[in-house]
């Protein structure tokens, strides 16, 4: 079962909700794909047994053979290709490493290089995987690496908790891509709700089963709460706004293995979910 | 002299553009026949890496100097690789900018900003 955890936002709530999610799941697996700022393994600080570096493919011009017919400059859609002075320039960074210019080239002219663009590190915290993606700094694009943290093999009996980078961009629709279900964190904010829509619309586009946590919740006027009971959106839980639980997290705990009374909210939480994803 | 620009419109009228990856059009003039022609930016409509489209449209029209406002790192490297003349545009009349640069009054283009990349990734 693999159950995705997004926001739009950021600082709604993901890593609180995937990573006890996972704490207090049995056979379960956390996997990181915020390789822009990880920051589930400040929680679970994991016992580390592997770790490797991730890498893409780069193309490299052998110009001597390169008769300057520009197939591969035309080809690339993300124009990471020029041809200038009989030489051809690679724009690694736009460079979405697809392999077309090498297949188009009539010379035989182009091969790859490998680049690395930052690490998977492997883990085990208290029974629970714990698995990250890191992008190295100055690096654009943290899709390839998403996809290699999802890519792994699994136990298939293993509970999978994905916490999603914010926003709805390709790193988000690349983490939720093969979950079997979404499970939305937003917050009462303008802004919290603002953002809430845009993964809403996209879990809707992907036909993806979801639901909602709302997140520190007040007896006050609640914008997201009030969208959702409009909407007739699913509304899994609401946790709220909690001094002990913000003083727990804000120092790196894991709330559910500090407290009962949190560790059953998220055992509540688990049990309604996996209900949802079983329907 | 082949001299090419980003232009907002198809008229000698029209103003230098800000952008040089999503200008609408370019106009490449030969300073010495007086002939000019207004040609559509096909970058412009480029997800990303317009600077670098439209760089290698521009050397290939045979420019020898670009007249710009400003210009991001992956043009100015393009541009550059092709030995061609970088000019900092002054103020947006096109014919000004031509007669400046062919009075040798233009400054040549020497800060390169880090390029906006990554639209609609």
């Amino acid at each position: 079962m693999k159950i995705a955890i997004l926001s739009g936002k950021g600082g709604t709530g993901k890593t609180l909700v995937s990573v006890n999610l996972a704490a207090v799941c049995d056979n379960s697996t956390y996997i990181d794909c915020d390789v822009e700022e990880p920051n589930g393994h400040i929680f679970f600080k994991p016992v580390i047994n592997h770790e490797s570096d991730i890498k893409i493919l780069i193309p490299v011009c052998d110009n001597d053979k390169c008769n300057g017919c520009r197939k591969c400059v035309d080809f690339c859609n993300f124009n990471a290709l020029a041809h200038i002075a009989g030489k051809l320039m690679v724009f690694e960074d736009i460079c979405h490493s697809c392999g077309g210019c090498k297949l188009v080239c009539p010379e035989y002219a182009i091969s790859e290089k490998e680049k690395t663009i930052g690490k998977i590190k492997i883990g085990v915290s208290e029974g629970t995987n714990v698995i990250s993606g890191i992008m190295n700094t100055g690096e654009e694009a943290g899709v390839p690496i998403i996809d290699e943290l999802l890519t792994r093999e699994f136990n298939e009996d293993d509970n999978v908790f994905i916490d999603c980078p914010p926003g709805s961009s390709c790193a988000v629709m690349e983490s939720i891509k093969d979950a079997d279900y979404c499970i939305l964190v937003t917050e009462p904010t303008i802004l919290g709700l603002h953002d809430f829509k845009m993964v809403y619309e996209l879990v809707t586009i992907f036909n993806k089963p979801y639901g909602v946590v709302l997140n520190k919740c007040t007896d006050e006027y609640n914008p997201t709460r009030q969208y959702c009971v409009e909407e007739n959106i699913n509304i899994l839980m609401e946790i709220p706004y909690d001094n002990e639980l913000g003083k727990l997290n804000s120092n790196g705990k894991v709330i559910s293995r500090e407290n009962e009374r949190f560790k059953n909210m998220f055992g509540m939480l688990l049990e309604i979910v996996l209900q949802a994803v079983r329907k | 002299m082949i001299v090419t620009m980003p232009v907002d419109g198809k008229a000698m009228s029209a103003c230098i553009n800000k952008s040089f990856g999503r200008t609408p059009y370019f106009l490449v003039y030969n300073t010495e026949t007086q002939n000019k022609e207004f040609i559509e930016n096909a970058a412009a409509k480029s997800q990303g890496g317009a600077g670098i489209q439209a760089s290698q449209f521009v050397v290939d029209q045979k420019t020898e100097a670009v007249i710009v406002p400003m210009l991001g790192k992956n043009a100015a490297d393009v541009l550059k690789g092709s030995g061609l003349k970088l000019y900092v545009a002054s103020g947006c009349s096109i014919q000004d900018n031509i007669q400046a640069l062919i009075d040798g009054k233009l400054e040549t283009l020497t800060q390169i900003h880090a390029g906006f990349h990554n639209h609609g990734r």
